[in-house]
């Protein structure tokens, strides 16, 4: 039986079915965590009705989108309409397929794994921007207008830190990546001080670009509510809605992750004691914890000012760490 | 110059940031000031106006109007209906219905400060939600029937 489950195609399969329930699984509590979270900065209780503490409120938040009727309105184009939803959801899969969980725990370690996600990420701003597109709704078109403008700007600091770190590391492997940053904490890459001074910076700066990317607050431009109704989204109604929202989430568990492996070492423990997949799960839920606080901390930027702070702030800090790393790795 | 002072935008906006960061935890960390509402209730204070009811006789629980009239006179909104009649050797009238029309009341309170007998203050009810017209048609005499 186990020979059997062992075959790598059977392997992959129940690979993808896995991170596909653990996408739907983070989307949906993570939704609570968000409204909890939300509630308890406003000083309120949050959801409370659903179950113990509110528990089971995604539960019910499912039941309601998956009732409700998916709307096809006039003059939209249908198959476009239909595929972007399903598109959106495609690269935080693929995404996860070769994000280490642990030493043993990953779906299919590839020599370019950083850049494959990456890559996928992008069809990801395709997809939100074929939506409005498709939508045939003047709201949705400006935001998919403001998506691409915004994740042009921001995919440009990102990449450059990431080669900051691929020069630390040569390797371009995720699983490579998480080995060299083996042993106590100070050996993770953010802490790779004598190899580049400025690598806590390139964290900050990755960890902007990933809250753009997955186009959260405070640069949640695209759903801009009091400007946009509810943005790209705004003819989607039932779960056609609630793809593009566990997309969300998904796309932020991906991202935490790939911060995760790339600058805290992944499935490494901190003291050097047994290292594996809790030490993952703690780094990646300690992440996407300051992320929800964030974004219930600051207002939404102008989107001069998003862009400003790309093209003028982050862009020439990564170039310079950049030139930096490429030196001291050159002289040490 | 341009160079320290593009350095120096940069150092007081991430300063700000990490201020909002420590003011929204530091009130993540506080307990929560609403209320359970179907669960828990507040008490309300004293001087909340619900609608009005009829103070009555500690002793004998009959209440101290005297159907005088003169909260009948005094509503702007003619919301309140009061009959009465004289008892054989009762020394006053007696109250035998005194109805308040909800919908129409405005909570002016003109009625209280009218009462020279004490016989009408302000309830504490805020319940006050209903389906049915005819539910804000309170009858203030036999209390079971207005809803509390």
């Amino acid at each position: 039986m186990l020979e059997f489950l062992s075959q790598e195609p059977i392997r992959l399969g129940l690979f993808i079915l896995g991170v596909i329930a653990f996408v739907g699984l983070n989307a949906a509590y993570l939704v609570l965590l968000e409204r909890k979270v939300a509630a308890w900065i406003q000083r309120r209780a949050g959801p409370y009705e659903v179950g113990p503490w509110g528990l089971f409120q995604p539960l019910a938040d499912i039941v309601k989108m998956l009732t409700k009727q998916i709307v096809l309105p006039n003059n939209v184009d249908p198959l476009i309409y239909r595929f972007a939803p399903a598109a959106v959801m495609l690269p935080a899969v693929m995404g996860l397929m070769t994000i280490p969980f642990s030493s043993t725990l990953v779906g299919r370690n590839i020599n370019l794994g950083v850049l494959m996600i990456l890559a996928f990420g992008s069809i990801n701003v395709v997809a939100t921007m074929l939506g409005g597109w498709a939508s045939r709704n003047k709201y949705s078109i400006l935001a998919s207008a403001r998506i691409v403008a915004q994740n042009v700007a921001y995919e440009i600091p990102m990449y450059l830190v990431v080669i900051a770190v691929a020069m630390l590391t040569r390797s371009f492997d995720l699983q490579e990546i998480v080995r060299l940053q083996a042993g106590p904490f100070w050996h993770w890459n953010i802490f790779q001080l004598h190899h580049n001074p400025l690598m806590p910076l390139s964290f900050v700066i990755f960890f902007i670009c990933m809250l753009a990317e997955t186009n959260r607050a405070p640069f949640d431009m695209y759903e801009a509510e009091s400007e946009l109704i509810a943005g790209a989204y705004t003819e989607y109604s039932g779960m056609a809605f609630g793809v593009f929202f566990m997309a969300e989430y998904a796309n932020i568990v991906l991202g935490c992750s790939l911060m995760t492996v790339l600058f805290l070492g992944g499935w490494q423990c901190p003291f050097g004691l047994f290292p594996g997949l809790h030490w993952f799960l703690l780094k990646l839920y300690g992440l996407i914890c300051i992320v929800v606080w964030i974004r219930w901390t600051y207002p939404r930027v102008q989107f001069y000012s998003l862009l400003n702070l790309s093209w003028k702030i982050l862009i020439p800090f990564a170039l310079l760490n950049l030139v930096l790393t490429s030196v001291m790795v050159k002289i040490l | 110059m341009i160079l320290i002072s593009y350095l120096k935008e940069i150092a007081s906006g991430t300063w700000s940031l990490l201020v909002g960061l420590g003011i929204t935890l530091r009130t993540l960390l506080k307990p929560t000031v609403t209320v359970h509402y179907p669960h828990k209730q507040i008490t309300m204070s004293p001087r909340f106006r619900g609608h009005t009811e009829l103070i009555r006789n500690a002793e004998t629980g009959e209440p101290n109007c005297v159907v005088c009239m003169m909260c009948e006179k005094a509503c702007p909104s003619r919301c309140i209906t009061i009959e009465g009649e004289k008892k054989q050797g009762a020394k006053r009238k007696t109250l035998t219905k005194y109805e308040l029309d909800f919908t129409s009341c405005s909570l002016c309170g003109l009625c209280v400060e009218s009462c020279k007998f004490d016989a009408l203050r302000f309830s504490h009810a805020y319940n006050l939600a209903s389906m049915r017209k005819d539910d804000y048609r309170m009858d203030l005499l036999n209390e079971k029937k207005t809803k509390a």
